[in-house]
């Protein structure tokens, strides 16, 4: 050890548990994609590579209405959350304190404090309610729910972004005689536009991932891809659900990937 | 004056449009529903689930008191209420130790990387706080099984004979928690090392600190705050879990998320199950209260 360059920096055992840290944490997830091109039907046992466990979700009618349902409510939740978001991170960030400015910012947040199972209990009684009073039982519910949940996470980068921005350029639009409208629409959106598309991919993602929520607020019939998933566990595991989770977690390191270079490039 | 007030209430009222529609989004399926929640958390159960309007203090009486069935207006603690709740609040402060001791050394390793590989690692860190929680926990599920890959490994090993029965115990949920809510406290006490100059750290040495020193004197307070919002992040959805027991405590061990899901499917108990509801995030508001007075003071002394 005497003859190592000594570096400030080095804690002794720090770099030792942060290995162990990555392993056990990519060694499961890893083992889960191996195995979901198993022959076989059990983790246990490698018995060649296939795709059929990959065949078998996509041609199960009800993996693909799942797949079709969760894509057009993490869709549309990315959609409205986004866009409201956009709203409200222009009317909080960026101006001086104004009255209920706090009260704003504690409704934003509010997903983020409470509870998944809370919020879940809370819209189930909601919804049980207007659905005994109007007879709706469609996929409403679960788009504003979404919507509702993945409003904080689209909002926190368009927010940073603002704060970080230069306001002299609007300030030079504005000199230039440019109306308030078209300075925002050409300067400030350009400028905030990669923070909006990342914001929208994390709220994608949210809702996505959703599962103790959709489950409680979905009408019979109105499974998504992981609530799905969380039914079949239930009743033994089959390894379709390794495929499904093989591509699921594909989507997530693409959209990922695309997060990372959309805040990283202006940096 | 006047006009600058003036001016003042026109930029009010302008914020306040722009936040309108997001406002009235969360309105609509966050804070409104939790607000009848509340309501709900003092009526009376309905036979077949729902709630009858009738106000009662049943529900909330409930949490902790059971009441005889055959001597109406006598109670008895509620035993397997109180189990639950103190097994909830031991595992999620057990998560947020365990994540905090193993997260710091995390943190630091990447923060320490050259500038090119550390977003490489904050990547790969990245990428399981943003996966499914279900595929996490669906993942260390099979790890842990008695067929399981842990099993068959210390099998082959010769470290045990039999296979441990990991799976559907306390100590299965302790493992997924501590799995899945990991990435949580390591991004923060990154995002605070980061921020750090390290050169104070050579400075440190230079004027003769030991290394325990430095790590008590210079290192620690700069990752408190990290190790604060972290423990915050992993506590919050740690107390509140209902997915990781499920699947892992396999219908015995379950926690708090787990009670108030029984009230609204067997149970047939809206008003307990809200209350509960309710019960968790006083809990978590305490947290939150906690962490405000712990970062407030730390602001106001450095």
């Amino acid at each position: 050890m005497a003859d190592r360059s000594f570096s400030a920096s080095r804690l002794p055992g720090f770099s030792t548990i942060a290995t162990i840290v990555f392993v056990v944490l990519y060694a499961p997830i890893v083992t889960l994609v191996i195995y979901s091109f198993n022959e076989g039907k059990t983790v246990s046992a490698w018995e060649g590579f296939s795709l059929r466990w990959y065949q078998q979700a996509w041609s199960n009618d009800i993996v693909q209405e799942a797949a079709l349902r969760s894509l057009t409510i993490a869709t549309c939740a990315m959609l409205i959350a986004t866009t409201v978001a956009t709203m409200a991170a222009l009317g909080t960030t960026r101006t001086g304190p104004f009255r209920g400015k706090s009260l704003i910012s504690a409704m934003i947040n509010q997903p983020l404090m409470v509870p998944d199972i809370v919020t879940a209990i809370s819209l189930l009684i909601f919804v049980a309610a207007i659905k005994v009073a109007t007879g709706y039982q469609g996929l409403l519910y679960l788009i504003l729910a979404h919507s509702a949940f993945c409003i904080p996470f689209a909002y926190l980068p368009i927010k940073a972004r603002l704060e970080s921005m230069d306001l002299s350029l609007e300030n030079a639009a504005a000199d230039l005689y440019a109306s308030p409208w078209q300075a925002f629409r050409r300067v400030t959106l350009p400028l905030l536009a990669p923070a909006i598309m990342a914001g929208g991919m994390l709220a994608f993602v949210i809702s996505l991932d959703d599962v103790v929520i959709t489950t409680f607020v979905k009408s019979g019939g109105q499974d998504t891809l992981p609530t799905y998933m969380l039914g079949q566990l239930r009743r033994g595991t089959e390894p379709d659900v390794n495929a499904i989770s093989t591509v699921l977690l594909a989507l997530t390191v693409v959209l990922l990937s695309l997060f990372f270079l959309l805040t990283r490039k202006r940096n | 004056m006047t006009q600058s007030t003036e001016q003042a209430g026109s930029i009010a009222r302008k914020n306040w449009l722009l936040s309108a529609p997001a406002l009235v989004v969360l309105t609509l399926a966050a804070a409104g529903p939790l607000m009848i929640m509340v309501v709900y958390s003092f009526l009376t159960p309905g036979e077949y689930g729902n709630v009858t309007w009738q106000f009662s203090l049943n529900g909330w009486r409930g949490i902790l008191l059971t009441e005889d069935i055959f001597e109406p207006g006598t109670y008895a603690l509620a035993d397997a209420h109180l189990t639950i709740l103190l097994r909830s609040l031991k595992l999620s402060l057990m998560t947020t130790l365990i994540t905090a001791l193993v997260g710091f050394p995390t943190a630091w390793f990447i923060a320490t990387k050259p500038v090119k590989t550390r977003i490489l690692w904050l990547f790969l860190i990245t990428i399981p706080f943003w996966t499914n929680l279900l595929i996490r926990t669906f993942a260390i599920n099979e790890v842990i099984r008695n067929d399981g890959i842990l099993n068959s490994l210390l099998i082959w090993a010769g470290a045990i004979s039999a296979p441990i029965q990991i799976l559907y115990t306390d100590t299965a949920v302790f493992i997924g928690m501590t799995y899945v809510y990991l990435p949580f406290m390591v991004l923060p006490i990154f995002a605070a090392i980061d921020r750090f100059d390290m050169r104070l750290l050579e400075a440190g040495y230079d004027l003769y600190a030991s290394r325990g020193q430095v790590l008590r004197r210079v290192i620690l307070p700069i990752v408190k705050p990290g190790i604060i919002a972290g423990s915050i992040l992993v506590f919050i959805p740690s107390i509140g879990a209902y997915v990781i027991p499920r699947i892992l405590g396999g219908g015995k061990n379950l926690m708090v998320g787990n009670l108030i899901d029984l009230q609204f499917g067997q149970g047939r108990n809206w008003p307990l199950g809200a209350a509960l509801g309710m019960t968790l995030l006083i809990i978590v508001m305490i947290a939150l209260v906690f962490y405000t007075r712990l970062t407030n003071r730390g602001a106001a002394r450095g």
